[in-house]
């Protein structure tokens, strides 16, 4: 299997030759930091036009069609809109927590993003502690949303924050429950070694029998509600509070939010696919030497971003489905159900892997 | 070396079937008669190409109109096929403020200080007879015999209320315009603060002024 | 049949007493309050009255102020819930203040507006600019005008929110108020704790320039002011107007303008059901009920040549003959699109979890409170008042087709919902009687070049999309109406939001609003 770290490995050992060894981890971060932003961008664009097209296939529609084929080229055109456009600075408002919470936003996704394990040996951010280090960090985020809430001024975007608030706060106790309940079974927190876990033993979904699967689900319906994705996309609910938290933003200020919410969306399902479908492992099934052989030809990252789309399909079609909810109903849902059965789900996996039980 | 600006060219329709070409050349001649350098004019048609496929309209009906504009964003006429994808409901992230519907005399401030509150570049387009004259109801003691007293127009979509055909001719007679626009140089669109002019800044009436803003 | 009334004519010391001894009677609806000047006679108003209870008689009571400098009446409002922004309308176009009304504010106008508009001999162009200068300022106290001993006017203010209360502009320009409407709410926390609409950003005054008009002309206003309900709005004033001249459209003519009615209650409906799915986030259902109404705006195209604004019915008959597909388009949508749609629509949403959540037990109305405001259409068939003109006072051709009148009981969100839904199933059952034997005859009644209406008073309703519509038209016999006045269907509906929605959450509003189902410019005028 195509081995990113041989490439790595190989492209340090170049730098050392010509270089002291300070400037190659220099030359080599800045190199990581370019590939990171280039893939966020990209991913961003793609996802976004996956997200119309695939909305405009639901609702009997055609989606954008006419800038490059099949409308391809469409967001650039509206990163392009985004960027020239005026960013309005407000009077009476905090002007610089109001410039700093997207940024904030942004930051919080990049540094997630870079979490990922995009193929054997091509993950960014890995130690020991990934996971904590990523449920860590995706908080940061909630703090740019009620920054954007509180500076601007605005009615709307101050209730729109404090929904932002309490839905983000209250989903991540169960991410982290589940999370938890998938450590458990796999008795590691480094994204790399969780993943050759699985590529050796087998997709953890299908070693932690009817929990892993119930996680799964947990993970999915709380990961959303994370991003702020409909049904779960009340701060910034635009029949009730017209844009949300972002109402007072323009240009490429209110682009980062639009960014974020987008790879937000996209690293909730790559962590889905990390921690469950065995992020780059393959999908093999024991007995079956030839086949198992053919899928490991297929390159890891392929099958990383094979699943990540998976996933996301799931996610796009349950919000293009679902009216949204309401506050009081949000809140119901994570500490009357979703909170008690992820608790159940930790203290059940435990006893599966105490006892034995899993594969 | 000046790189001169060219007829603007929209997909699928020969711009011969446009109407009213005569305005767009004469555009065109203006802003070639100011001249600009060979550096900045791919990049500047590379901005417009950018913001004339992607203008997204604010949310806004008054009366009939907005119901045709629904239908033109609903399934048959789809306008998210030229770029108008989003529909934004916050002034500050739309590009377009289509006037649908009458304006009332009561209504004209607040059209006003929407469209004050949008970010430049902002295009206007007047929907129905309504925006652009008044329409059935010009005798009327409280209606505005037409946007343009109050706002810049760029597009008038006549029809009462207008098919959405042709609400969809209008968006791209604005893509045709805002092609022929410079981002550098001779004419920027940016309007200038309303209030600093006539009030002056930092007097308490314009402080009063941001007190009813922020209401809004 | 005629359509004339007589008002029955008290004195203004009478007044609350006689509609206190009618509402005891059993006149227990407010269907609609007229405003009007008499020129010589003074300015006054006429009060319909009508029996809630299934008879649905009517009896109307004028009175003319006594001072016509500064006309004083005695209020309604602790008979009628309504009544209170009906007189705020009344007083807001003619001046008149009613003694003891707690809230005698402007309605539409601007509350710096110079003069009252409707008085026949002011001049609201020549006192007003067109263009304001300065943003509107809206005061937050009402005035509460009673007469003291000597019998002067005493004002006494009141605060309309509590000093503390954190008041959240909805509209006017939102997304989910349809239109220009301005929700002042008052909320604690998510809690709504008061509703003060504010109403009037689209105020053009269809009834003040149909005064200058003649009746043909009339004729074209009415379909921009509930454009969802254009043929029925269309059709109650062409009813009006012809049953008062005496003219008897022919057969033909009413069936189909029954089946007309019908088509655009279907239209109504969807819309009803797309924008209430738009509100509350379901995008997708939006679209799906679009993409039907489209095939009843097809329906329309061909035979009208309008997809919105229709201008298909006339003074003594309609505008075009059918095109030859008429029936086997409709048949098709009747049969095919619509059962189709309907499934599709019950199925997306309909049994979504999170829509019966959000809607059961949500803003419920009483029938006490949809009469006493007037609520009509179906919010008011929703809390279980039998209140569809269609079947309690038939017209066109309605007294000929069974169907079912849809009523529910506990008014909240959900019912006002499904009645919608299920109306719609009735509406093509009323088209599927229809449709098959339309019968022969002339489209056109022959009318005189020039129409004059005999003098005198005429009133007639139809059972609009959303209610009861109404049709006030008083005639001096001139080639243009004296006075026209029309029931709106959605005053009443944002008469009842501060009741309906007080202390439900923000996103009840949004459910609340967008399942009573106005139409602004219906409201404005």
């Amino acid at each position: 299997m195509f081995d990113f770290s041989d490439f790595t490995s190989w492209l340090d050992t170049v730098l050392l030759r010509v270089m002291p060894e300070w400037l190659t981890i220099l030359v080599e971060c800045v190199l990581v930091a370019l590939g990171i932003i280039t893939l966020y961008a990209i991913f961003a664009m793609v996802m976004i036009y996956v997200e119309r097209k695939f909305c405009a296939f639901v609702q009997c529609r055609l989606g954008p069609d006419r800038v490059g084929p099949w409308g391809t080229i469409q967001v650039v055109c509206d990163v392009l809109k985004m960027l020239t456009k005026e960013i309005v600075s407000l009077r009476k408002t905090d002007r610089f927590l109001h410039a700093l919470a997207p940024f904030l936003v942004v930051t919080a996704s990049m540094t997630t993003f870079a979490c990922l394990p995009w193929n054997k040996g091509a993950q960014i951010i890995d130690f020991n502690v990934g996971v904590f280090f990523f449920l860590a960090v995706g908080s940061i985020g909630v703090v740019g949303i009620l920054l954007a809430g509180w500076s601007a001024n605005n009615k709307y975007s101050l209730i729109g924050a404090m929904r932002a608030g309490a839905q983000i706060i209250s989903y991540e106790l169960s991410i982290g429950m589940v999370m938890l309940t998938m450590i458990c079974l796999a008795g590691t927190m480094s994204f790399s070694e969780l993943c050759q876990n699985q590529a050796e033993g087998g997709w953890y979904i299908f070693r932690g029998h009817f929990v892993a699967l119930a996680a799964f689900i947990v993970y999915l319906i709380a990961g959303n509600a994370e991003c702020n994705r409909g049904p779960f996309d009340l701060p910034e609910s635009e029949s009730e509070l017209t844009a949300g938290y972002h109402t007072e933003y323009s240009g490429m200020d209110f682009g980062y939010y639009y960014l974020a919410e987008y790879l937000n969306l996209f690293i909730c399902a790559g962590m889905a696919s990390t921690v469950f479908l065995g992020g780059w492992a393959p999908f093999v099934i024991p007995g079956l030497d030839g086949f198992n052989e053919v899928m490991a030809m297929i390159p890891g990252f392929v099958w990383f971003l094979a699943k990540v789309f998976f996933v996301l399909f799931l996610l796009l079609w349950e919000r293009w489905t679902f009216p949204r909810l309401r506050i009081d109903q949000i809140l119901t849902l994570e500490w009357k159900y979703l909170i008690p059965i992820s608790m159940t789900l930790l203290v059940l996996m435990a006893l599966c892997v105490s006892l034995g039980l899993t594969f | 070396m000046a790189v001169r600006k060219s007829a603007p060219v929209i997909n699928n329709i020969p711009y011969e079937e446009f109407k009213d070409n005569e305005t767009l050349e004469k555009l065109i001649d203006e802003l070639n008669a100011g001249g600009v350098s060979a550096a900045v004019a791919p990049l500047d048609k590379l901005i417009d190409w950018g913001r004339s496929n992607s203008l997204w309209p604010l949310t806004f009906a008054t009366s009939c109109c907005g119901i045709e504009f629904m239908a033109v964003a609903a399934a048959r006429y789809d306008m998210a096929r030229f770029g108008f994808e989003i529909t934004r409901n916050s002034p500050r992230q739309g590009d377009v403020l289509l006037v649908n519907g009458t304006i009332t005399t009561k209504m004209a401030p607040v059209v006003k200080r929407l469209y004050d509150q949008m970010c430049d570049p902002k295009y206007v387009i007047a929907v129905g007879g309504c925006a652009i004259s008044g329409g059935p109801f010009t005798k009327s003691y409280h209606v505005v015999k037409g946007v343009d007293k109050i706002l810049p127009v760029d597009v008038y979509c006549p029809g009462c209320p207008p098919r959405p055909e042709s609400f969809l001719y209008a968006m791209m007679q604005l893509q045709r315009k805002v092609r022929v626009e410079n981002f550098f140089g001779t004419t920027n669109r940016k309007q200038k603060d309303p209030y600093k002019e006539t009030i002056g800044f930092g007097s308490e009436e314009y402080a009063e002024l941001l007190n009813q803003q922020e209401q809004a | 049949m005629s359509n004339m009334i007589n008002p029955i004519v008290v004195a203004p010391e009478e007044l609350h007493d006689k509609l206190a001894a009618l509402k005891a009677e059993g006149y227990d609806f407010l269907e609609c309050l007229t405003g009007c000047d008499w020129g010589e006679e003074g300015l006054g108003v006429v009060y319909s009255l009508t029996k809630s209870s299934t008879t649905f008689e009517m009896t109307h009571v004028k009175c003319v102020a006594t001072d016509k400098e500064n006309p004083t009446l005695p209020t309604a409002c602790d008979l009628w819930d309504i009544a209170n922004i009906y007189e705020r309308e009344v007083y807001d176009f003619y001046g008149i203040i009613f003694l003891g009304h707690p809230d005698m504010r402007r309605l539409f106008l601007r509350e710096d507006w110079v003069g009252f508009p409707m008085r026949k001999d002011d001049k609201p162009e020549e006192k007003n600019a067109e263009i304001p200068a300065t943003n509107e300022n809206i005061s937050d106290t009402r005035h509460k005008y009673t007469l003291d001993a000597e019998g002067n006017l005493k004002c006494e203010d009141t605060p309309v929110f509590a000093d503390d209360a954190y008041v959240v502009n909805i509209g006017p320009q939102h997304p989910s108020t349809h239109g220009v409407l301005h929700l002042r709410t008052a909320i604690e926390g998510e809690r709504v704790k008061q509703i003060d609409p504010h109403l009037g950003y689209i105020h053009r005054g269809i009834e003040k320039i149909s005064e200058s008009l003649t009746y043909p002309q009339t004729l074209a206003l009415t379909d921009r002011m509930d454009y969802l309900g254009a043929m029925q709005t269309r059709h109650a004033l062409c009813m009006c107007i012809e049953q008062a001249m005496g003219i008897e459209v022919s057969e033909r003519v009413q069936v189909i303008r029954t089946i007309m009615d019908e088509l655009q209650r279907i239209d109504s409906h969807i819309l009803f059901f797309s924008c209430l799915c738009q509100d509350l986030g379901a995008t997708t259902a939006f679209l799906y009920g679009f993409r039907d109404r489209e095939e009843i705006l097809k329906i329309f195209e061909k035979t009208t040549g309008g997809r919105l604004i229709i201008n298909y019915n006339m003074i003594g008959g309609v505008a075009h003959d059918l095109h030859p597909d008429f029936v086997e388009d409709v048949k098709h949508f009747i049969n095919e699109t619509m059962p189709k749609g309907l499934k599709e629509y019950h199925k997306i949403f309909t049994g979504n979890v999170i829509f019966r959540n959000r809607s059961i037990g949500v803003g419920p109305l009483t029938r006490e409170q949809v009469i006493s405001y007037g609520c009509t259409g179906g919010t008011g068939r929703a809390a279980g008042w039998h209140c569809d003109l269609r079947k309690h006072r038939p017209y066109a051709a309605y007294g000929k087709v069974n169907f079912n009148e849809i009523t529910f009981e506990s008014g909240d969100s959900m019912d006002r919902y499904m009645v919608r839904l299920k109306e719609i199933e009735e509406s093509c059952e009323i088209i599927r009687q229809l449709i098959d034997n339309i019968p022969e005859g002339p489209i056109q009644e022959k009318m005189k070049p020039i129409v004059k209406v005999p003098e005198g008073c005429y009133y007639s309703a139809v059972e609009g999309s959303r209610g009861i519509l109404g049709v006030y038209l008083e005639s001096k016999g001139d080639k243009s109406p004296y006075r026209l006045h029309y029931r709106s269907t959605g005053l009443p509906l944002v008469a009842a939001l501060d009741e309906a929605c007080r202390d439900f959450m923000i996103a009840d509003l949004i459910t609340i609003g967008g399942t009573m189902d106005y139409i602004i410019p219906d409201i404005d005028r």
